[in-house]
């Protein structure tokens, strides 16, 4: 199903990168709020079909990372490159056609209260002016994805949280975006929600490979992303056998706006950093 | 409220002068660029237009009974009753129609816009927008600008309309004038230069309007108790604004035309 969806991708910036080329490269950056340093001398860089989980403790800057890289935000100091684009001097208007290859999970799901649940998901097609029966067949097609076609003619106001964020999983997806950023998908919802949540995520990397960028302070969420796959034939996720981990999926840890440990899985938990192994604990 | 430095006040001020400029200007000249979002403006033209017509026609209309009334009072020491025609479409057509309909779309739609608009930033909809591809001004505020410019001129020659009709309701039921008379004065009152002034000012009006409401819509922090601020905000400046351009449009007026 997926493989259809990334065959009607809409991606208006055509040059396409080199296939060894980094997707996101975040160079020394920094930005302060007020009088408040959020982000100091952040570095790192994400390869193609990567999955970069951002963890850390609330407050440590990490929702900001995710707008930087999506030029929501521009940084004081330093670069971001995204697909080889510079997002931290490129005018917003480039930055719209950009945006159109990145899909975006907003940490409260953001999505238009006065639109159904059909029209948010449709947003960006909509805006692409794609013809109307192609736009409901993806719609639902979407919508299946994250097990919620039945709600395409309800507003967000009916739906419950984890409803809401998986529509919004659906409304990021929908254009086949060869980057997506998830801004605590999981963040306010019960454990059994957050699961289906992340059992999405990973359905999504595992079908599409698409590069992706996922912050939690879950870190039950962390590991169940580096330690499952999802299984094309049972159409379910499941543990890698033999305690295996995902090579895909790597680390990113940040604190009180410092990068505390950037690295795999393996790396992690073996890690003798003191603050890092409590915080694990 | 806490007080802040003079440098710093100086410093704010001059930055959100800055930003307003920069929002209007992306607003009006987004319509001369593509994508536009012509359904957009007719939706808020519906909204904004009429949406607006009962309290517009209201207004209007008993402003005009009242003017008829008091005008009668101080016209008749003078014996000049049946001059009520030429003062109510008078003051109508050149002050009270403008400027009462443009404080009461004011009222009703920058408050809208406001809360409308700011509601969507601070639950991070204006972010999702942009991360979407959308920019947010050429989709929220520039069909809101050129849907209140365009539909305040029409709703001011209603409330015009109004008021001269409430004024005729009164001259001829109650101040006994012959209605023939009230209406062939206040036709003969109303030079070109009166009627050009009149509806002048609505479109600096609707200007103000619509680039208040979603300045502070756009600019709104701090949750439900930022949107209640924004909105309030929205309307004292728009509504303060509307006099001041009303009395800036006036003198220029009156500079042009001679009246």
């Amino acid at each position: 199903m997926m493989a259809d969806l990334a065959q009607s991708g809409s991606a208006t910036l055509q040059q396409e990168p080199d296939s060894q080329e980094p997707i996101v490269v975040v160079d020394d950056v920094s930005i302060i709020f007020d009088v408040k340093p959020v982000l100091q001398n952040i570095s790192f860089t994400v390869q193609r079909g990567e999955t970069r989980i951002i963890l850390g403790p609330a407050g440590g800057g990490k929702s900001v990372l995710m707008k930087l890289v999506n030029g929501l935000l521009k940084p004081d100091t330093g670069s971001i490159h995204v697909f080889g684009h510079n997002v931290s001097t490129m005018p917003e208007v480039d930055l719209f056609k950009l945006r159109s290859r990145i899909g975006m999970v907003f940490q409260e799901s953001a999505l238009f209260d006065s639109l159904s649940v059909g029209d948010n998901v449709a947003y960006r097609l909509h805006e692409d002016h794609v013809p109307e029966e192609e736009v409901h067949s993806r719609v639902v097609e979407a919508l299946q994805f994250v097990a919620l076609e039945n709600t395409i003619e309800k507003f967000p106001s009916e739906l419950s949280g984890g409803m809401r964020r998986r529509v919004s999983i659906a409304r990021a997806i929908i254009t086949n975006p060869d980057l997506i950023l998830y801004d605590s998908p999981t963040g306010g919802l019960d454990p059994i929600t957050s699961t289906t949540i992340i059992d999405l995520v990973i359905k999504q990397r595992d079908v599409t490979q698409t590069t992706s960028l996922v912050i939690t302070h879950r870190i039950q969420d962390a590991y169940l992303l580096a330690r499952s796959r999802f299984n094309p034939q049972t159409e379910k996720v499941e543990q890698i056998p033999n305690n295996g981990i995902d090579d895909s999926t790597k680390f990113l840890v940040l604190n009180e706006g410092k990068v505390v440990f950037d690295g795999t899985t393996e790396e992690l938990v073996h890690s003798n950093d003191p603050w890092l192994k409590e915080y694990l604990s | 409220m806490p007080f802040v430095s003079p440098e710093i006040f100086a410093k704010q001020t001059l930055a959100s002068i800055q930003d307003y400029s920069i929002l209007s200007w992306r607003a009006v000249s987004n319509l001369f660029t593509r994508p536009r979002y012509m359904a957009d403006i007719y939706t808020q033209m519906d909204y904004i237009g009429v949406g607006s017509m009962p309290i517009v026609v209201l207004t209007g209309f008993f402003t005009g009974c009242v003017l008829a009334l008091q005008s009668a009072t101080s016209l008749e020491a003078f014996g000049s009753v049946s001059l009520t025609g030429n003062l109510v479409a008078l003051s109508m057509v050149k002050e009270l129609g403008p400027v009462l309909t443009g404080l009461m779309v004011s009222g009703r739609n920058a408050s809208g816009m406001a809360s409308e608009i700011g509601s969507m930033k601070v639950t991070e909809q204006i972010d999702a927008m942009r991360a979407l591809g959308t920019d947010p001004v050429r989709k929220l505020v520039t069909p809101r600008l050129y849907a209140t410019i365009f539909m305040l001129f029409f709703l001011t020659i209603m409330s015009d309309a109004c008021g001269i009709a409430g004024g005729a309701l009164i001259s001829i039921v109650l101040l006994g004038l012959n209605g023939s008379s009230y209406f062939h004065n206040s036709y003969r009152a109303l030079q070109y230069g009166d009627v050009v002034q009149g509806l002048a000012k609505p479109l600096f009006s609707g200007f103000i309007i619509a680039t208040v409401g979603c300045y502070f819509g756009m600019n709104t922090k701090g949750g439900t108790q930022g949107v209640g601020k924004a909105t309030t905000q929205a309307v004292v400046i728009s509504s303060v604004f509307i006099i001041i351009v009303d009395l800036l449009v006036t003198r220029a007026m009156i500079g042009v035309f001679g009246r």
